[in-house]
C-alpha cells in the first residue's frame, strides 16, 4: 500500500546547526504515528518543517516530504498555502498561546473555512458549528461567538483541533497537543482525536514525549534522539521490547506503578548538534557502548516489526527487573506538622469605592498531618489551589484562617523564624526559581545568612558539603546558574532548601518542567535525601506515578478542599471518592489494560469563585444525587485512617470498596 | 606663584565625579562574567564600536572643556595675585588660536571676505565693498589664490591624517601580531577578512576617517574660518565644539538626577505595592500631567530670578551659566524619571512574584536584602538601556528649550543657543547658512552615534527585542 | 463601566488639587506678588503705591495659602490660591496680565491648535503604522535593515531642523507653499500644509520603528503560526492577526495624547505663526504672564487625565480580555 505521508532524509539547519538529521518516516492514511522524544531532540522542528513553518533562520537543507502525489518541499508558496490547513493541518501545544486572543474562535474557525472550502456567511456558520459538534463542545452555537480567554484549556484545544479539521485535511499534526492540559481534560482531548481520525482516516502524526500517551494512542511509534530518527517499529512490539538502549533507558526511568525501585537515570546530556559528533550520538551516554559505536554512525538494523540504529540491535543483554527496595516503612514517626482548617480567601472588590462583594476560596478548610521523615503528596489540577496550600504554610501568602503546628509549636506571624528554620520550599520551575544573578554559592548562602545558621566560618564548608549531597561538582559555587541544565538547576534549589537543615521540604511539583530521564534522577535524589536525612516532604503535584512512587500518603485536592486522604497504596489502588477514580483511570498508562472501568470525566473544574452549591464536584460527577447538590459531604472514615467526603461512598456502606 | 588658578565649577565636579564612577562600574563589569557578556556582544558589533569611537572622541572633547581655569592678570602684583574674570578650560587653551582670531561680524566658511559690505579705503578712495578678513586668507594675495590653497590644505591634511593612521595601523598590527603569536603578515590577512573575535575592520576605517578629517580640519584652519564666523566675528568652529560639553553635561548629569528618583520611587512602588504603590502613582501621575515644557520654565525662571537677586553668589559670568546649566539638569532630570520609574515598577511587579524572591521570603530574608540582591541586579539592564536611550533625546531637547527661552544661559555655548541666533538670519540674502549648519550637523553626528550606540546595547541587554536585529 | 468612570473622574481631583499646588508653589517659592507686580508695571513706575494697586487690582492682596485675619471658611478660600486656582476647577480662569480673558483666548485659539494637530496626529499614525508593517513584511531583507537605519537617522535630527529647513526649502527657495501664517476655512488649507508635512515627516523615524517593535514582537507570537499553519497568505496574516493585536498597545498609546491635541504643539505653531495654544503658551512663557501659564498648565493636566480614562476606555472597546471594573 502507498503511505499517505512519506518523508525521506530530512535535514533542517539553524546556520551550521543540524537540528533535524536525517529524518525518515511514513504516516498511512487512518493510522496514527508517534513521534517521541525528550525536548530539544528536534520532534516540533520536524513538524514544523513538514508544514514548512519554520522560524526565521531555519531552513530545511535536504530531504523530501511526499503528501499523496504532492512533493510538499519542491511546491511554491502559493501553492504550499493550499496544502497548509487543506491537505494537513497542525495543531499546537499551548491553545491559549496559538489562538488569536482577541478574534472570535468562530471567526477563527470561519477563516479556515472560507479557505479551504470556500464557505461565507451563515454557510460558514453552520459549518463551524458543525466542526464544533464533532469536537464535542457544548453549546456550539454561543462558543462560536467566545474569545479564547473566555474558554477553558480544554474547550481552547478543542477549537484548535476544530479550526485544523476545518480543511478537511489528510493528515493531521498534532504537537504535544495535551502538554498543557490536566489529566482529566487530556484524557478528553485524546479521545477526540482518536474518535476523529476513525471517523475521517486521517493520518495522525502525533508529537509527544509521554510513553503512557503513544501507548495509548499511536499505532506507529519512532523514538528520536539528538535529531536523529533511532528507533522505529508497531505500538505492541516496542512497548513489549524497546531496542534502542535510549528507548530502554526511558523506560526504566519512568516511575512505575508501585514497586518503589530506584529509577534508571540516563548519566550526562545530550551533544551539541554542530555536526561535530562522530559515531553514534548517544554512545557518550550509553551503557552498553563498544569502541565502534564511538567510531561509526549506526544505520538501521530491521528486527521482526522493529527498526533501530544501534549496532548493537538484538544483541543488548536481557532488561533487568528493576531492584524492589519496596517503601521504607518506616513507621509513624512523630509528628511533626499538623494543620488544622486552613483557609485562605482572596477578596474579590468591585463598584465605586472598591467594596469587597465576595471571596475567592483558594483553600477552605484544609487539615493536614506530616510525621517526621515521611511523605505527604497533595494531588489535584491545575487551580485546585494545592500550591497555594504549600505557599500558606510557609506564609508566603497569609492564611484567612486555621492553625498550623510545626514540631510542637503553632506557628503565628510572630514565630515566623522558627517556621523557616524547620520547614522550606522547592519550586516547579527550576529557571525562575534560581536567581540569574547570584553565584550559587550566594544562593546558597543566602538562607543561612538570614536565619543566622552556624558560625559564618562553617557557612563555606556547608556549602561544599551541600553541594556534595546533591551530586553537583565542587566548583558549582562559583558558577551562576545559566551555566547549569535543568535537573542541575532542580538540584541546587534542593540543596538551598536544605541550607538551613529543615525538617519539612514542601516540594511544588519540582520534576514536572523536566524530562523524563532527569526527573528520575531528582526523583531518586529526594529518596536518597529522606533515607539519609530523615526529612519529612509534603509533595504538591498533579503526576500520579511521581506520586505512587514517592509518597506514603495522599490528600486528594478538588477546588480548595481535600476530598480523599489515606495511605498511598489505598488511594491510588482503590479510590473511593469518583473524582479521584477518574484522576487515577485518565492517566494513560503503558502497560497494556483492557480499557474496562475507565471513568471519563465530563466538563471542566468550576472556577473557585463560584463553586457549586452542594459537593463541589457534583457537576461532573456520574453519581451525583439530590444530596449533592444540596450539601457538602461530611467525612466518611474507611479503614487504616482512609477517608472520603462523598454522599455516595457514604451511602454505600464501608465494605463495598471497588478493587480493581 | 601660580600663573593660573583653578576653578572647578559644579557640573565640573559632578562630571568627574560621573566619570570616577562610570570606571569604577567598568571595574566591577570586568570582574563578573554575566555582566561582562552583554557587553562582549556589544563589542562585537561593527555599528556599536564605530559609533562608540566617534561618542570617544565627543566626551574627550568634554572632559577637556571641564578642566576650568583663570589666568594671572600680568599686571597684577605677585603678593596678592588678581585672576582673570573669564574662566577658560584646557581646551581652549589647546584651540587658543581659533579662539584669539576675531573678525567683525559673519563671514562664510573658508571665506576671505567679510560677509557684509563695508567702507573700505582703496587707492586713496573710499568705495563701499566686502574687505578682507583680518584672519581668514589673510595669508593670500588675490582671490583667485583661495581655490587651489584650500585644495592643498586639504590634501596636505588628508595625506597628513592618512599617514597618522597608517602608522597606527602598524603598530596595531605588530602588537597584535606578536600578541597572538602569528606573523603581521597572517594579522593582516585575518583581518581583512573580518575574522577577528572584534571588529576590526569597522575601527581601523573608522579611526583613519577620524585621523583624516582632523588633518583636513587642522590644515583649514591655520589659514581660514573653517567654518565661517558668527555675528560678532568668533570662529563657528570653535563654538561648536565648545557646544559638545553643554549636550554632554545635559545628556549624562540629567540621568544621573533621574536615576536615583526612577529606580527607587519605582522599584519601592513595586516591590511594596499597597499604600506605597499608591502615594508614588499619585506623584507621577501629577508630574506626568503637567505639560513637561511648562513645568521646565516655571522652575528655570525661578532659578533666574534666584540667580538674579543673588549676584553676589556668582563671581564670574562662567559659574553663572553653569548654575544654570545645572538647574536645568536638576530641572530636566526631577520632570522625566517617571518613565523609567513606571518600567521599573512594573518589572518589580513581576519579579516579585518569581519563585527565587518567593524562596528568599521563605528565608525571611529582609525587604531590602530582596531588593538589592534580587530585584535591582535584574532590573539593572533596563536603567543602562534607558540611560544610553535618554542621552540623544535630552541633548535634542536642549535645542528645542533654548529656542523656546528657558534653556541653557544666553551667553553659554550650546547648539540650542546657536540655532537659536541664527535662525532669524535666514531671511537675509545672500542665506547665512553656516551656524545653523555647523550647529545641526555637530547635534546630529553625536545623536546619531549615541542612538546607534543605544541600539546596540539594548540589543545585547534585552534578547526579547533583540536578535531579530 | 460608568461607575469606573466616575471613580477614575472621582481620583482626578486629588491629582489636579496636585498639580494646582504644585505650579502655585513654583511660582511663588521665589517670585512674590511684589515681583509681579514690578515686573508688569515696568522700571518707571514702580512706586510702593503702585505696586499696591496692581496687587488688588489683579487680586494679588491676599495671603498665599492661609488667611489667618479671616475666620471660618474664609481661612481658606480667601486667598490667593483660593482665589486664582480654586476657581480652575469650574474652568473660571480669569484675566491674563495683558487684561484679556484667558478662557477666551482659550476657546478661539483651540481650533488654529486643532488645524495642525489633528492632521498631524491623523496621519501620522497612518504614515507611521505603514511603514512600521512594510518594515515588518520585508523582515528578512535589506530593505528592513535599511528601513531601521533610515528611522535612526531620521530621529537623530533635531526637530528645529525639519521646521527651519522646511520653511527654508519648500516655502522660501521654491515658493511652493507660504512660509507661515494662518487663516480660517478653505483658505487656510496652505497655510496648514507645510507645518503638518514638517510636524510628521519629523516623528516619523522614532514612530514607525517603535511600531516595528510591536509588530515584531506580535509576529514572533504561537498564534501567527497558527494562522500561518492554517494555510492564510503573509499579506492576511500581517493584516488581520498582527495589526488587530499591534493595534492595541499603539492605538492606547495614541489615545493619551488626544485631548492633548487640543493644546497645540509650541514650537510648531510659533515657527509657523499659527495663532493656537501652543504660541500662547510660549508668549505667556517669555512674558512671565502667570495666570497663563497656570491655566495652561491646569488645562494641560486636565486633559491628560480625560486621556488616561479614554486609554482605559480604548483597552476595554479593543481588547475583549479587558473589562472595566
Amino acid at each position: 500500500m502507498k503511505p499517505l505521508f512519506e518523508v525521506r532524509d530530512l535535514v533542517t539547519g539553524f546556520g551550521p546547526v543540524r537540528v533535524v538529521d536525517g529524518v525518515s518516516f511514513r504516516v498511512a492514511a487512518g493510522e496514527t504515528y508517534a513521534l517521541l522524544g525528550e525536548s530539544g531532540c528536534g520532534k516540533s522542528i520536524t513538524a514544523l518543517s513538514l508544514m514548512r513553518l519554520l522560524p526565521d533562520g531555519g531552513r530545511v537543507v535536504s530531504g523530501s516530504v511526499q503528501l499523496g502525489e504532492t512533493d510538499v518541499l519542491a511546491l511554491p508558496e502559493r501553492d504550499m498555502r493550499r496544502v497548509r490547513g487543506g491537505q494537513m493541518a497542525m495543531i499546537f501545544q499551548e491553545p491559549m498561546l496559538a489562538l488569536n486572543p482577541v478574534i472570535k474562535v468562530g471567526e477563527q474557525i470561519g477563516e479556515a473555512l472560507a479557505l479551504h472550502q470556500g464557505l461565507a456567511g451563515q454557510a460558514a456558520r453552520d459549518a463551524a458549528r458543525g466542526l464544533l459538534d464533532a469536537v464535542g463542545v457544548p453549546d456550539a452555537v454561543r462558543r462560536l461567538d467566545s474569545y479564547p480567554f473566555e474558554l477553558s484549556g480544554g474547550l481552547r484545544q478543542r477549537m484548535m483541533i476544530a479550526m485544523a479539521l476545518a480543511g478537511r485535511p489528510q493528515l493531521l499534526i498534532a504537537d504535544e497537543p495535551t502538554t498543557a492540559l490536566d489529566v482529566t481534560i487530556q484524557a478528553q482531548v485524546l479521545d477526540v482525536l482518536r474518535r476523529l481520525k476513525a471517523e475521517q482516516r486521517m493520518g495522525m502524526l502525533l508529537i509527544t514525549h509521554d510513553l503512557g500517551v503513544v501507548a495509548e494512542n499511536a499505532d506507529r511509534v519512532g523514538v528520536m534522539y539528538a535529531g536523529e530518527l533511532v528507533e522505529e517499529g508497531m505500538r505492541d512490539a516496542f512497548f513489549s521490547a524497546p531496542q534502542h538502549p535510549y528507548s530502554r533507558m526511558l523506560f526504566e526511568a519512568l516511575p512505575h506503578t508501585g514497586d518503589g525501585g530506584r529509577l534508571t537515570t540516563i548519566p550526562g546530556q545530550v551533544p551539541k548538534l554542530d555536526g561535530a559528533t562522530r559515531g553514534c550520538r548517544f554512545a557518550p551516554r550509553c551503557p552498553f557502548a563498544i569502541a565502534r559505536c564511538r567510531a561509526e554512525s549506526p544505520d538501521w538494523q530491521e528486527l521482526n516489526d522493529q527498526r533501530v540504529r544501534c549496532h548493537l540491535a538484538g544483541a543488548l543483554p536481557a532488561r533487568q527487573e528493576r531492584e524492589l527496595t519496596a517503601h521504607s516503612v518506616k513507621q509513624a514517626g512523630q509528628q511533626l506538622l499538623q494543620v488544622d482548617g486552613l483557609k485562605v480567601h482572596f477578596p474579590i472588590r468591585r463598584g465605586l469605592i472598591q467594596r469587597t462583594v465576595g471571596h475567592v476560596r483558594a483553600v477552605d478548610g484544609v487539615s493536614l498531618d506530616i510525621q517526621a521523615g515521611r511523605t505527604l503528596a497533595l494531588v489535584g489540577e491545575s487551580g485546585c489551589g494545592k500550591t497555594t496550600v504549600g505557599k500558606a504554610l510557609l506564609r508566603l501568602i497569609e492564611p484567612t484562617a486555621g492553625s498550623i503546628v510545626l514540631g510542637g509549636e503553632r506557628i503565628t506571624a510572630k514565630h515566623a523564624s522558627i517556621l523557616r528554620r524547620q520547614a522550606q520550599m522547592v519550586f516547579q520551575d527550576p529557571f525562575s526559581s534560581l536567581n540569574p544573578r547570584m553565584r550559587v554559592a550566594d544562593i546558597l548562602l543566602e538562607g543561612m545568612d538570614a536565619l543566622n545558621v552556624g558560625a559564618g566560618s562553617d557557612r563555606r564548608d556547608a556549602v561544599a558539603r551541600l553541594l556534595h549531597q546533591v551530586g553537583l561538582p565542587d566548583d558549582a559555587g562559583g558558577r551562576y546558574p545559566h551555566a547549569f541544565s535543568g535537573g542541575q538547576r532542580q538540584r541546587i534549589a534542593i540543596a538551598r532548601a536544605l541550607a538551613v537543615s529543615p525538617q519539612l521540604v514542601i516540594c511544588d511539583e519540582p520534576t514536572s518542567a523536566l524530562d523524563v530521564s532527569v526527573q528520575a534522577q531528582i526523583l531518586n535524589l529526594l529518596k536518597d535525601l529522606q533515607d539519609n536525612l530523615g526529612l519529612a516532604y509534603l509533595f504538591i503535584t498533579h503526576n500520579l506515578a511521581v506520586v505512587d512512587y514517592l509518597a506514603h500518603e495522599v490528600a486528594v485536592m478538588y477546588l480548595g478542599r481535600i476530598v480523599e486522604h489515606g495511605a498511598a497504596t489505598d488511594v491510588l489502588r482503590a479510590p473511593r471518592h469518583p473524582y479521584t477514580q477518574a484522576l487515577v483511570s485518565a492517566v494513560p498508562r503503558i502497560e497494556p489494560h483492557d480499557g474496562a472501568g475507565i471513568i471519563r470525566l465530563a466538563g471542566d473544574q468550576p472556577s473557585p469563585l463560584n463553586p457549586p452549591d452542594g459537593c463541589h464536584f457534583n457537576p461532573r460527577c456520574p453519581y451525583a444525587s439530590e444530596v449533592c447538590r444540596k450539601t457538602y459531604p461530611e467525612q466518611t472514615e474507611l479503614r487504616n485512617g482512609h477517608w472520603v467526603r462523598c454522599h455516595w461512598v457514604a451511602g454505600q456502606g464501608f465494605s463495598a470498596g471497588r478493587v480493581d | 606663584m601660580n600663573s593660573i588658578q583653578p576653578v572647578i565649577l559644579w557640573t565640573d565636579a559632578l562630571i568627574f565625579a560621573l566619570l570616577a564612577a562610570v570606571l569604577a562600574l567598568v571595574w566591577l563589569i570586568r570582574r563578573q562574567e554575566h555582566l561582562l557578556a552583554p557587553w562582549r556582544v556589544v563589542a562585537q558589533r561593527p555599528m556599536a564600536m564605530g559609533s562608540a569611537l566617534v561618542l570617544g572622541v565627543f566626551v574627550v572633547i568634554g572632559l577637556l572643556d571641564s578642566l576650568h581655569y583663570r589666568e594671572r592678570l600680568a599686571d597684577s602684583p605677585a603678593d596678592a595675585p588678581q585672576y582673570s574674570v573669564e574662566v577658560l578650560s584646557l581646551f581652549d587653551a589647546l584651540l587658543s588660536e581659533l579662539r584669539a582670531r576675531p573678525e567683525k561680524t559673519y563671514s562664510a566658511p573658508l571665506a576671505m571676505h567679510l560677509y557684509a559690505k563695508e567702507f573700505v579705503e582703496r587707492d586713496g578712495a573710499t568705495v563701499r565693498d566686502y574687505p578682507r578678513l583680518q584672519f581668514g586668507g589673510a595669508h593670500l594675495q588675490h582671490a583667485d589664490a583661495r581655490l587651489p590653497d584650500i585644495a592643498r590644505r586639504t590634501l596636505d591634511g588628508a595625506m597628513q591624517g592618512a599617514l597618522a593612521g597608517l602608522l597606527l595601523f602598524a603598530g596595531l598590527a605588530g602588537w597584535q601580531a606578536r600578541r597572538r603569536q602569528m606573523t603581521p603578515g597572517g594579522w593582516l590577512a585575518t583581518w581583512s577578512r573580518g575574522d577577528l573575535d572584534w571588529p576590526g575592520r569597522t575601527v581601523v576605517l573608522v579611526v583613519a576617517g577620524m585621523l583624516m578629517l582632523t588633518g583636513v580640519i587642522v590644515q583649514l584652519a591655520s589659514g581660514y574660518h573653517v567654518l565661517g564666523t558668527d555675528k560678532v566675528g568668533q570662529d563657528v568652529l570653535y563654538i561648536s565644539l565648545k557646544s559638545i560639553r553643554t549636550g554632554l553635561v545635559i545628556g549624562t548629569l540629567t540621568t544621573l538626577v533621574t536615576l536615583p528618583l526612577a529606580i527607587g520611587f519605582g522599584i519601592a512602588a513595586g516591590y511594596f505595592r499597597g499604600w506605597v504603590d499608591d502615594v508614588i502613582q499619585y506623584i507621577y501621575t501629577v508630574l506626568n500631567s503637567i505639560p513637561g515644557v511648562l513645568l521646565i520654565a516655571a522652575a528655570v525662571l525661578i532659578v533666574q530670578v534666584y540667580i538674579e537677586s543673588n549676584p553676589e553668589q556668582f563671581d564670574t559670568a562662567a559659574a553663572r551659566a553653569d548654575i544654570r546649566l545645572l538647574a536645568l539638569c536638576l530641572i530636566m532630570g526631577v520632570t522625566s524619571w517617571t518613565g523609567l520609574a513606571r518600567l521599573l515598577r512594573g518589572e518589580s511587579l513581576k519579579l516579585r512574584t518569581l519563585d527565587y524572591v518567593e524562596a528568599a521570603r521563605a528565608f525571611g530574608v529582609s525587604n531590602t536584602r530582596i531588593i538589592s540582591r534580587h530585584i535591582f541586579p535584574n532590573v539593572f539592564h533596563l536603567v543602562l538601556i534607558a540611560i544610553v536611550l535618554d542621552f540623544s533625546g535630552l541633548v535634542l531637547a536642549e535645542a528645542v528649550l533654548s529656542y523656546v527661552g528657558v534653556g541653557v544661559d544666553p551667553s553659554m555655548y550650546s547648539w540650542g543657543n546657536m540655532i537659536n541666533g541664527a535662525r532669524l538670519e535666514l531671511a537675509r540674502e545672500p542665506v547665512v547658512w553656516w551656524q545653523l549648519g555647523a550647529a545641526f550637523a555637530f547635534m546630529f553626528t553625536l545623536v546619531l552615534a549615541a542612538n546607534l550606540f543605544a541600539d546596540s546595547v539594548r540589543d545585547a541587554f534585552d534578547p526579547r527585542l533583540g536578535g531579530r536585529r | 463601566m460608568l461607575a469606573y468612570i466616575l471613580r477614575r473622574l472621582l481620583y482626578a481631583i486629588p491629582i489636579l488639587i496636585g498639580v494646582n499646588l504644585l505650579t502655585f508653589a513654583l511660582f511663588f517659592v521665589v517670585n512674590t506678588p511684589d515681583d509681579m507686580a514690578r515686573l508688569q508695571l515696568g522700571a518707571k513706575h514702580v512706586t510702593p503705591e503702585a505696586i499696591e494697586r496692581w496687587k488688588v487690582e489683579h487680586g494679588y492682596d491676599k495671603p498665599l495659602l492661609l488667611n489667618a485675619e479671616a475666620s471660618g471658611s474664609s481661612q481658606f478660600t480667601d486667598t490667593i490660591f483660593f482665589k486664582h486656582s480654586a476657581a480652575m476647577f469650574v474652568f473660571e480662569f480669569g484675566k491674563g496680565d495683558d487684561g484679556r480673558d484667558i478662557g477666551n483666548e482659550i476657546r478661539t485659539r483651540m481650533g488654529p491648535s486643532l488645524a495642525i494637530a489633528l492632521p498631524v496626529f491623523v496621519i501620522g499614525l497612518l504614515a507611521n503604522i505603514s511603514f512600521a508593517l512594510l518594515m515588518v513584511f520585508f523582515r528578512t531583507s535589506y530593505l528592513d535593515l535599511w528601513g531601521v537605519v533610515l528611522c535612526v537617522v531620521l530621529m537623530s535630527i533635531s526637530g528645529l531642523f525639519y521646521i527651519i529647513a522646511g520653511q527654508y526649502f519648500i516655502a522660501k527657495l521654491w515658493n511652493l507653499l507660504p512660509i507661515s501664517g494662518f487663516a480660517g476655512g478653505i483658505d487656510g488649507l496652505r497655510f496648514i500644509l507645510l507645518p503638518v508635512l514638517v510636524s510628521v515627516v519629523a516623528g516619523i523615524g522614532s514612530g514607525s520603528r517603535w511600531y516595528r517593535t510591536i509588530f515584531l514582537e506580535e509576529i514572533g507570537k504561537d498564534y501567527v503560526r497558527t494562522a500561518r499553519a492554517k494555510g492564510l497568505s503573509e499579506v492576511r496574516v500581517l493584516f488581520r492577526h498582527v495589526l488587530k493585536n499591534g493595534m492595541i498597545p499603539i492605538l492606547t498609546g495614541a489615545v493619551v495624547v488626544l485631548p492633548l491635541l487640543f493644546m497645540g504643539s509650541l514650537i510648531t505653531e510659533s515657527f509657523f505663526g499659527i495663532p493656537g495654544l501652543g504660541s500662547y503658551t510660549i508668549d505667556a512663557i517669555q512674558a512671565q504672564d502667570f495666570a497663563v501659564v497656570r491655566a495652561m498648565v491646569f488645562l494641560g493636566s486636565f486633559l491628560y487625565i480625560v486621556g488616561l480614562i479614554l486609554t482605559d476606555v480604548s483597552y476595554s472597546l479593543v481588547d475583549p480580555r479587558v473589562r472595566l471594573q
